[in-house]
């Protein structure tokens, strides 16, 4: 591993916290937000800052991490570089959730209505997956399965879209797949954290089985790793941290796909050491984002999910062209 | 007491029966040489051994929980598969992971392992290259070492030297020979004769998913044998240099 790189990760996410806290629309002081966000009482600067800025900066932490780990952990067991934690139908099925939350007008109910439908979405997907993929099987029905899940998840949210007798309901879930990071409480933060919590821990000691798992699925299980044990754990733990995020941000596409990519080589292409190396990395990607939805485009209200995807691909081609040349 | 002991191994894939009750005991210091045709069954029958493969039938290392397993026996599939560019250290380090505990560091006997691995494959030069870029052979090679850092009593290869250049073929023979020398036991697919006949001191003729013969190579690879089995003549002689073998012709 260079070194040098978890430091300077974990320096750059103290400092893209520090600023996600400071910088918004309502043009407060560092002294102010500071004093703001220590103060207990209920000033309108405590308030923007504990209730608007501190739960959207850790959301983004959270939600960078999650991807970036899930990603990386996802391509470590399929040992593919284009593999993402969306793979698996979590996602899709977590918006479907959601999205029918929306349209049954049970989010504009109860305000936590939205995301305990995406939460039920991303647990219907990951049993419905282990149904289809089965306990023993390989990595390739693990795919195939993921895809089914996520192909049906996307039709069914096109159909309720379709049928939507009310176009503000529409908009709203167009708007909402984007992925915001915008409005959150400290409720959403108190949602996700233990989902996110477990997946973290489930997916941060699959190191080992990932390490082995470069060699293949039969050398891996005659090196002493229970490979349908670790299936088990990478899919109940991405269900766990995709489920969560998307629940209370939305579908943010690209992080957990590129971030590990990038870092690869500078983990000597360990999949062990590029867990935590992506779970930093995701995170400074989904704090840099959502700050730049703030300042690019003020008043436009930027989403994050669009960002991501509009840096996301173009570093991808980056890096395509990157191994055509070494190819050749 | 025996490294490795098979009775009545049966595999049944999809209604075919692939393998029809296997049975023999390797022991230590043997250097068992499995060869057979194309879909003999050669790659089932290891699998199963290692438990990897559901089957009917008694194997005494399938039967162990998988933890015990890795430390009884290392495995080389016919697979050769390396996904990621790490270092080719790093590969062979790979083997030691039945003997390290989730977050242990290598300590000064693993690495002794590894390099020990490293310079009986002769890949010392080119530790630090990521494994992805070398040739086809000298991956072989690295897998080889990584099997051999198991440190297991028992390492099954499903066709170790296939692809290797001449010389690494004999080395990699003599490396499995001095290794049954030193008490370990091999069992080891093969499809070139000539090697299995001069290097292993037993053979283990698989046809059809029953074991067709089993034995020492001369006494094996006799004239009908081949014939039936593989449909071939071959000249074999003893000379001062040992058991001399080449496959002639193909009888149709």
């Amino acid at each position: 591993m260079k070194r040098g790189l978890l430091p300077g990760l974990g320096l750059a996410i103290v400092l893209l916290f520090a600023a996600s806290l400071l910088i918004g629309p309502a043009q407060l002081s560092i002294a102010d937000s500071l004093s703001g966000l220590m103060a207990g009482d209920d000033s309108p600067v405590a308030l923007v800052m504990r209730e608007i800025r501190l739960p959207r900066a850790l959301l983004a932490l959270l939600i960078g991490a999650s991807l970036g780990l899930a990603g990386a952990a996802m391509q470590g067991y399929l040992r593919n570089p284009l593999a993402e934690p969306g793979l698996i139908g979590v996602s899709a099925s977590a918006a479907l959730g959601a999205v029918i939350a929306i349209q049954s007008g049970f989010a504009a109910a109860f305000v936590l209505g939205l995301p305990l439908a995406a939460l039920a979405g991303a647990l219907a997907a990951v049993l419905l997956v282990m149904a289809l993929a089965g306990p023993g099987g390989t990595s390739l029905t693990l795919i195939l399965a993921g895809i089914a899940v996520s192909a049906l998840a996307s039709a069914l949210t096109s159909l309720v879209l379709n049928l939507s007798p009310n176009p503000f309901a529409a908009s709203e879930i167009v708007f909402w797949m984007m992925g915001s990071l915008e409005d959150r409480s400290m409720i959403h933060v108190w949602i996700a954290l233990p989902f996110m919590a477990l997946g973290l821990l489930l997916l941060g000691t699959l190191g080992r089985g990932l390490d082995a798992l470069t060699l293949g699925e039969d050398a891996a299980q005659a090196m002493g790793i229970q490979v349908s044990r670790l299936r088990l754990q990478l899919v109940f733990g991405t269900a766990c941290v995709v489920g969560a995020g998307t629940a209370v941000a939305g579908a943010i596409g690209f992080v957990g796909l590129v971030v590990p990519h990038i870092l690869r080589p500078f983990v000597g292409a360990h999949p062990s050491r590029l867990l935590w190396a992506s779970a930093l990395g995701g995170a400074v990607m989904v704090l840099t984002a959502d700050i730049a939805t703030r300042v690019i485009l003020p008043d436009r209200d930027l989403k994050l999910g669009v960002l991501t995807a509009l840096v996301g691909a173009p570093l991808f081609l980056h890096l395509i062209l990157k191994l055509r040349k070494e190819r050749l | 007491m025996n490294a490795l002991s098979l009775s009545g191994l049966s595999v049944t894939l999809q209604r075919r029966t692939v393998l029809r009750d296997v049975s023999f005991d390797i022991k230590p210091g043997e250097f068992v040489g499995l060869i057979g045709a194309n879909g003999a069954g050669k790659t089932t029958l290891m699998r199963a051994i290692l438990g990897l493969q559901a089957h009917q039938g008694h194997s005494s290392l399938a039967q162990l929980p998988q933890n015990a397993r890795a430390g009884q026996a290392a495995w080389m599939p016919q697979m050769r598969e390396i996904a990621w560019p790490i270092t080719v250290e790093s590969v062979v380090m790979l083997g030691r992971t039945p003997h390290l505990s989730a977050l242990q560091k290598p300590s000064a006997d693993d690495t002794e392992h590894v390099e020990a691995a490293l310079a009986r494959m002769e890949l010392t030069a080119m530790r630090h290259r990521p494994a992805t870029q070398l040739s086809g052979g000298e991956q072989a090679r690295v897998l080889i070492a990584r099997a051999l850092a198991q440190d297991t009593p028992l390492l099954l290869a499903d066709e170790p030297i296939a692809g290797l250049d001449p010389a690494h073929q004999i080395a990699t023979m003599q490396t499995f020979a001095e290794l049954a020398h030193q008490g370990k036991s091999l069992l080891v697919s093969l499809h070139d004769l000539g090697l299995a006949a001069r290097h292993c001191s037993r053979l283990i003729l698989l046809d059809n998913g029953s074991v067709a013969a089993d034995g020492r190579p001369e006494d094996v690879l006799s004239a009908e044998r081949l014939a039936a089995v593989f449909g071939i003549t071959a000249w074999c002689e003893h000379t001062e240099q040992g058991l001399v073998y080449q496959p002639l012709d193909v009888i149709r």
